[in-house]
């Protein structure tokens, strides 16, 4: 069965609206009254053999996003295609069949590994979930080839994950990632909880990876110098929207959407003698369950307008690769 | 200047456990002056939370021991003094904030009730003159509505919002130092913006001392004046913010600063991350000598056979290496 | 996030970063926790205590081959003596023998109405926590039902209507100890399943579950491969109860004539038996109370320990 078949626009994965809800219950009968907008109307391509970096804050959708890609969460409405099918309408079998084309890295080094399992289980569960390998001896075999890739040893197969450390336990979990040969890995923060030092370690490893297999990557994050430096395109959210898509270098040289901007600014630099002008947002994030009208910025927006309370604006292409969605930006 | 405000001399905090004694501070000195913000920096397990913690002694003592050293407030030691008298520092001279704000405010408890609190146990005011200074405290820190807000539960706040409600309770009773134990970490980064700027306009207005513990370097050189840089317990270097990313003399700082991706490097993209080989020894059975020594890209033979001594290499400048 | 320091005043000693596994052998969670428990003194010396119990009731018999029903009405309502270690009752049979005897038939009946309860209790919870909406509210409410039924009044008065049928299915004493088991066991499974449920509730949610749904795990093997070997820790505590639990609710019924018929001495029979005695001739009913006593609290501070080693909060 041919999977060189193109989707949209040559894309190895396009997303079309993407939308999720989470229902509210609450009164005496466990009623649906509230709905939480955590994705609304999201969409964005990523070509083959490229990182698309998804930032922004708490609340914004992007793990939702990156979950319901694989079909972890399903999504409320909107396309998500793979390879030239329509991940959203497949069912179990199919299903079952992408899990070897992508696979999930999370963010918690602790939580995502089973603690009662050996580190070869762990990471040999795929092989037996697929059936990938023949025997006893191809699979531990393909077992310490997996170790050994991301940088652990083949005794560590007998091994417990509380007997590592953070920065070895996520790699126990790509190593797991990789076992079914993916074609696209989803990135959840995976360097979040680690020290700084091994942030630098992993976010390495995750090129040579890239390099060697010629992996695509989501990389979902809040820190945007991670995200600068792994990414060659950056998606940024606001609220459960797309405000904007740019080359890496594009967006950090040129931001247009003025939430880019703003959080652009509020990253610290690691050097005292860099001085530059905050651009400070007033108030918090709002509420995902109800959302301002219009543009979902405009209440903390330095440049708003009446009528971005009204309209809401469309993710246009102001320049070449770079789209913004703003009424007055771009 | 006169005596330094807070001088740590020396400070050993130990914790027994069941696999032996962990030796999470391992002789610290540290000062800081009156009104200035020193950085404490280091990665996990490097003991600055449980220094900040040990200068207020909130260390759970059964497990936890003072094996050594001491901690001079205002030229007194603050390791004998009982409870009561340790009652009369908090919050009052010393102040605290810490990382995640929701399971430091007491969810059964108004906001204004706890700041309330605070106020009643030090100013010996009534209860209705503590809930006015409540609200006034919630003014202060940027809190719409203070009047109505007052009257509200810490889960009804933001991150954000529970947060500079924690500054608000630090800073009741006018506390001479803050202590902040990553105040901003679990904080999205603009609402971060935000609640170091108000650090900054709050230690103005008081004229604070901070002790501002983070791993995060970006804060640091951002806010602080003066920085420690701690590792598996002691301290490796410490210089003005300037000098420390300036000119870096421990091959542990260098390598935390090359190992940051930058947001701002605008000389194209960076092709790798350096990265610092290996992890954070054992606090259980440090190895003798100097605890880097392991991941050091200079390490020398001498490295292993002494503890290196923090000395001085440039006026105000102090690095424990041997190079 | 990085540097993560718990906010509580009451902080852990930090836990040191280990640069490699410390240890030489692979230590699994089990080891862990056996680990811990080895710790709990008491929790340990009441584990060799029941140990020695169930040997004394097993080899018993082999070391102390006196019948449990000779009867001699010469040597009745003897104490302690060489001849009878633990005196004997009104019909002269050795006491200690049928302490032996029914002593087996205890333990037995507590082990298995464990096991029934534990089954059924995992099985229920498992099923009502992995399966969201109208499923688990019919298995809450049933669970619910059964709390709400009063137990002891319901054990007496089923055992009256089952125990002939029984007795005709499987014998006199194999009807009894099916139907003691049954209806114990069948009594007490609700607060398992309900633990069960709570666990299944949360570890549903974890991200190691979630990574296995990735990678394509059939929810069987979510439920037995990942979410049960984490869910146990309770449930073994719970069970420790439980037997604990049974082995009072046999004797309870059997004191009150509604348990094994007359002949079959178990531990509650035969104070039944020696209730009207108790002034002439107390070490009948001391020695079965004793034996009772002995094994309950044995296994509650076992069952103690075993919480605290394998609390789940640690190992996870």
């Amino acid at each position: 069965m041919s999977k060189m078949e193109a989707t949209k626009d040559g894309a190895l994965l396009s997303v079309s609206d993407l939308r999720k809800h989470f229902a509210v219950k609450g009164g005496v009968l466990s009623r649906v009254v509230d709905k939480v907008h955590a994705v609304d109307g999201v969409s964005f391509d990523i070509a083959a053999g490229e990182t698309l970096g998804l930032v922004g804050e708490s609340g914004c959708g992007k793990s939702t996003t990156g979950r319901c890609i694989l079909r972890l969460i399903e999504p409320s409405s909107g396309e998500i295609w793979f390879e030239g099918a329509d991940v959203t309408k497949m069912d179990a079998t199919a299903l079952r069949a992408l899990r070897r084309d992508m696979q999930i890295i999370f963010q918690d080094p602790y939580a995502s590994l089973n603690p009662r399992l050996t580190v070869g289980a762990i990471v040999g569960e795929a092989l037996t979930i697929h059936n990938l390998v023949k025997s006893r001896r191809a699979h531990e075999e393909r077992v310490v080839q997996l170790l050994e890739t991301v940088g652990l040893q083949a005794d560590h197969m007998r091994r417990f994950p509380h007997e590592f450390s953070g920065g070895q336990r996520q790699r126990i979990g790509i190593a797991r990632a990789l076992a079914v040969e993916p074609k696209l890995i989803v990135c959840d923060e995976p360097v979040s909880a680690l020290d700084v030092s091994i942030q630098a370690q992993v976010i390495n490893l995750l090129e040579d990876l890239q390099e060697q297999f010629g992996l695509t990557y989501l990389f979902i994050a809040h820190d945007l110098s991670v995200v600068e430096h792994i990414s060659t395109r950056i998606a940024v959210m606001y609220l459960g929207r797309v405000v904007e898509i740019a080359p890496a270098r594009d967006l950090y040289d040129t931001p247009l959407h003025p939430y880019s901007e703003a959080l652009l600014s509020a990253v610290p630099i690691p050097d005292p003698t860099v001085k530059r002008q905050r651009i400070m947002l007033q108030g918090d994030v709002p509420n995902p369950i109800n959302p301002p009208s219009g543009c979902h910025f405009h209440t903390r927006c330095p440049i708003a307008k009446p009528d971005c309370a009204t309209r809401v604006p469309e993710l246009r292409e102001s320049r070449p690769g770079h789209w913004v969605s703003c009424h007055y930006r771009g | 200047m006169a005596e330094p405000l807070l001088d740590i001399r020396d400070l050993k905090t130990w914790f027994k456990t069941d696999d032996g004694m962990v030796r999470a501070v391992d002789g610290v000195s540290l000062h800081i002056d009156r009104g200035e913000t020193l950085g404490v920096v280091g990665e996990s397990g490097c003991g600055k939370t449980v220094t900040a913690r040990s200068v207020l002694k909130l260390i759970d003592m059964p497990p936890g021991r003072f094996e050594a050293g001491q901690i001079l407030w205002q030229g007194r030691d603050l390791i004998p003094l009982d409870e009561t008298e340790m009652n009369k520092i908090r919050a009052r001279e010393i102040a605290i904030i810490f990382q995640e704000p929701m399971t430091s405010l007491n969810p059964v408890y108004t906001v204004g009730d706890q700041i309330a609190e605070v106020i009643e146990l030090h100013q010996k005011l009534s209860r209705k003159q503590a809930m006015v200074g409540a609200a006034d405290m919630l003014k202060l820190v940027n809190i719409p509505n203070p009047q109505r807000r007052v009257h509200d539960y810490p889960h009804q706040f933001s991150g954000g919002m529970r947060q500079r409600v924690m500054i608000a309770m630090a800073l009741s009773c006018q506390p001479k130092l803050l202590i902040a134990d990553e105040p901003t970490t679990a904080l999205d980064v603009t609402i971060q913006a935000q609640i170091l700027e108000l650090m900054q306009e709050m230690k103005e207005r008081f004229g604070m001392a901070i002790m501002l513990i983070t791993h995060a370097m970006g804060v640091v050189a951002e806010t602080t004046q003066r920085v420690v840089v701690m590792y598996a317990g002691k301290v490796v270097e410490e210089a003005s913010v300037e000098a420390l990313f300036g000119d870096p003399r421990h091959p542990y700082t260098q390598g935390l600063i090359r190992s940051i991706p930058r947001v701002d490097r605008s000389a194209g993209r960076q092709a790798r991350l350096e990265s610092i080989p290996g992890s954070v020894p054992s606090l259980l059975d440090p190895p003798p000598g100097c605890r880097f020594a392991s991941r050091c890209r200079y390490v020398m033979p001498a490295c292993t056979q002494a503890i290196p001594p923090l000395k001085e290499v440039a006026p105000g400048h102090k690095v424990a290496c041997i190079l | 996030m990085a540097g993560l320091t718990p906010a509580s005043l009451t902080a852990d000693a930090p836990a040191p970063a280990v640069a490699a596994p410390r240890k030489n052998r692979p230590t699994s969670p089990w080891q862990e926790a056996w680990r811990r428990f080895r710790r709990h003194r008491l929790a340990v010396a009441s584990g060799v205590v029941l140990l020695l119990l169930i040997a004394a009731v097993t080899l018993g018999p082999f070391i102390w081959p006196v019948a449990i029903n000779e009867i001699d009405f010469t040597a009745k309502l003897q104490g302690p003596s060489w001849a009878h270690p633990l005196g004997t009752d009104d019909l002269g049979q050795d006491l200690l023998a049928r302490l032996i005897y029914g002593g087996r038939i205890s333990l037995a009946v507590g082990l298995a109405a464990m096991v029934v309860a534990v089954v059924v209790g995992v099985v229920v919870g498992a099923l009502a926590g992995m399966s969201a909406g109208w499923v688990d509210a019919a298995l809450m409410w049933l669970t619910d039902l059964f709390l709400a039924l009063p137990l002891l009044p319901l054990l007496l008065l089923l055992m009256y209507l089952f125990r002939d049928h029984f007795k005709r299915l499987f014998g006199v004493e194999g009807g009894a100890f099916i139907l003691i088991v049954v209806v114990i066991g069948g009594l007490r499974w609700m607060q398992v399943a309900r633990l069960v449920r709570a666990q299944f509730l949360s570890l549903r949610e974890k991200e190691f579950v979630e990574a296995a749904r990735a990678l394509g795990a059939s929810k069987l093997r979510l439920v037995v491969g990942h979410i049960l070997p984490n869910a146990l820790g309770p449930v073994i505590v719970a069970g420790t109860i439980d037997v604990a639990a049974a082995i009072i609710a046999e004797s309870t019924l059997s004191f009150l004539g509604l348990g094994f018929p007359s002949d079959i001495p178990t531990w509650g029979s035969v104070l039944r038996d020696a209730k009207d005695y108790l002034d002439i001739a107390p070490h009948w009913a001391l020695f079965p109370g004793a034996a009772i006593f002995l094994a309950v609290i044995t296994i509650n501070f076992m069952g103690d320990g075993l919480r605290d080693a394998l609390d789940p909060r640690r190992v996870l």
